[in-house]
């Protein structure tokens, strides 16, 4: 069992990100669990989703307290949430900045880096201002985690992504290209 | 069969599209909206051939089903909570008209305070309305047992309606794996609804829903009464049928890890986190078993008593409760207990109302709680677990010493 905390803003998409890869990893033969945690929905508050990946079935039910990997779409998180809160010895922690290693003071842990925001911009998905980097995360993630394929992430995303298909899989592309693992 | 990748509304949805309802009604809230939603797209894509009644409130939606059912059409509606609430008076319509609507509940807390999250505590506040009362663990479930709701609900010796509850946001907003059946495989398992009680027939014109005086009210309530009983053996028919035909097992009650001193008794979507907590406690030589409950009514006292048969500590782990009493799922259980000789001590707990997590550290809890009722330490009851006690406290001596 594989469990990634996924941390955003409201409509930076982390909730169907994390729906996105559960229905990746289900092409790759795993059995997987996406959920969200649902606050008061409101643009720009802090989300939180979380999917599980599994060979085996998954019977569990609750949250994620002790996540294999976090996910973080929005770097101003960082200042806001604990989101390396019971993360596993050793875990994956992706984020989307342009800072390095040492800027982030994050140490301890695998830590991949992508300026998912960028690309997301120059593929037209969101604004410059509220891009929607999901899907480049994602891209990121399967490079980082190497778990789920690039090909099913991009089937995942050309039959679920809501909008603008092409683009969010070529920004999963160029992310998965662009990420730096430290 | 197809394995698809869906979120529990959906595969609920899906559930109601392979029964090929004639009208669909209903009035969206949170969490069963999408339900009501992705049916109106189908039907709008020309994919459903169903007549969809939008309505103005939950009461209106079941009133609509109530009068399409009347005229002996396939009907199914969704709704949760509150909205549930709303549907209270036409729940008992239904059931004493003997219209065998099958409904799905996103299961959700009731205001106040006002919350939109998981508990049982609405379809529980529904539990004497003479409907069947199926919960689901996943959204696989969430979709067969609508199923076979129906197979049940339209059986001509039961002719009841039904709903099948699927937790809020923990089945109804969660994806996971759900194979679909094939149109052709329902068709065969579930038939096109042949009405024999009511129907509309200009040339048989009939009466439905009369006064019914003191001289015969108590009969039509009997004959409820019966056919409830009755579903009993036709609702593990219907699983029986749709295991050979669909190739998933179902049973009203499910055991596992059964011969354990401690038995806890669950039901919904915590039913999971139990059994993995379960298979982690027998490993580390703990005796504790699990019964999980799919039918909550009709309830299966005899077969629940067997399930318990050397229990010494029987432990019922829910989602509602009844103020002033015990939990609903408990009061079944100890009748259970009592009727067929059961001698075991019986525990409630109660957890996860109104969204709040239920973890593997709570099922820990009760372990521990019942070992503790096992060896004569503590008293058996009612224990309301992963509560802030002390801050409960804080704010009614503020109210007291006002």
């Amino acid at each position: 069992m594989f469990e990634i905390r996924f941390h955003g803003r409201g409509g930076q998409g982390a909730v169907t990100g994390a729906n996105i890869f559960a229905i990746a990893a289900s092409y790759d033969g795993y059995k997987s669990q996406a959920f969200p945690f649902f606050g008061v929905e409101r643009r720009g508050a802090p989300v939180t989703a979380y999917a599980r990946i599994s060979e085996g079935p998954i019977e569990i039910r609750s949250f994620i307290y002790n996540p294999d990997a976090v996910v973080v779409l929005d770097p101003s998180l960082l200042d806001a949430v604990n989101v390396l809160e019971g993360l596993k010895e050793n875990g994956y922690v992706l984020i989307n900045t342009t800072k390095k290693p040492d800027e982030l003071g994050i140490s301890g842990y695998r830590l991949a880096t992508v300026d998912a925001s960028a690309i997301a911009v120059r593929h037209g998905l969101g604004t410059p201002q509220a891009p929607i980097v999901n899907t480049a995360i994602l891209g990121a993630l399967v490079r980082f985690v190497d778990m789920v394929k690039l090909e099913s992430l991009l089937r995942a995303i050309r039959e679920h992504a809501p909008a603008k298909k092409e683009e969010n899989a070529k920004a999963a592309e160029e992310a998965y290209g662009e990420v730096r693992i430290w | 069969m197809v394995v698809m990748t869906l979120e529990g509304n959906e595969a609920a949805a899906w559930g109601a599209r392979l029964a090929r309802p004639d009208v669909i009604a209903a009035y969206p809230i949170t969490p069963s909206t999408h339900i009501p939603e992705r049916l109106s797209e189908w039907i709008a894509d020309g994919i459903m051939d169903s007549e969809m009644i939008l309505t103005e409130s939950e009461h209106s939606a079941l009133s609509a089903c109530v009068g399409a059912s009347a005229t002996g059409a396939r009907v199914f509606t969704a709704t949760a909570s509150q909205g549930l609430a709303l549907m209270h008076e036409i729940l008992h319509i239904a059931s004493g008209m003997r219209l065998p609507i099958v409904m799905a509940i996103g299961n959700r807390a009731l205001s106040a305070p006002i919350n939109i999250w998981c508990d049982h505590q609405d379809m529980m506040s529904q539990r004497d309305t003479g409907w069947m009362q199926f919960f689901a663990e996943s959204n696989q479930e969430a979709l067969d047992l609508i199923l076979i709701a129906y197979k049940v609900a339209e059986d001509r010796r039961v002719l009841l309606p039904a709903m099948v509850g699927l937790d809020a946001f923990t089945l109804t907003h969660t994806f996971e794996q759900v194979d679909v059946p094939e149109q052709e495989e329902v068709d065969r398992y579930l038939p096109k609804y042949r009405p024999v009680h009511a129907f509309l027939d200009p040339e048989r014109p009939i009466t439905q829903g009369p006064l019914g005086t003191p001289q015969h009210y108590m009969e039509f309530k009997y004959a409820q009464y019966e056919a409830m009983n009755r579903a009993k053996g036709v609702i593990v028919e219907a699983m029986e049928e749709f295991g050979r035909a669909f190739g998933r097992e179902y049973a009203p009650l499910v055991p596992f890890s059964p011969g354990g001193e401690i038995v806890l008794v669950t039901m919904g979507s915590m039913s999971g986190t139990a059994r993995v907590f379960v298979r982690g406690a027998r490993q580390e030589g703990e005796s504790v078993s699990h019964v999980k409950v799919v039918a909550f009514r009709p309830f299966y006292h005899s077969k629940l008593a067997e399930l318990l048969a050397g229990a010494k500590v029987v432990a019922v782990v829910e989602r509602a409760f009844s103020y002033g009493s015990v939990g609903p799922l408990a009061q079944d259980v100890a009748y259970a207990m009592h009727r067929y000789g059961i001698k075991a001590k019986l525990a409630n707990f109660i957890v996860g109302l109104g969204g709040r997590d239920v973890t593997l550290r709570d099922f820990s809890e009760v372990l521990e709680t019942s070992k503790r009722i096992l060896k004569g330490e503590e008293d058996p009851g009612v224990f309301w677990l992963n509560v802030a006690k002390e801050e409960v406290l804080k704010a009614e001596e503020v109210i007291w010493n006002a």
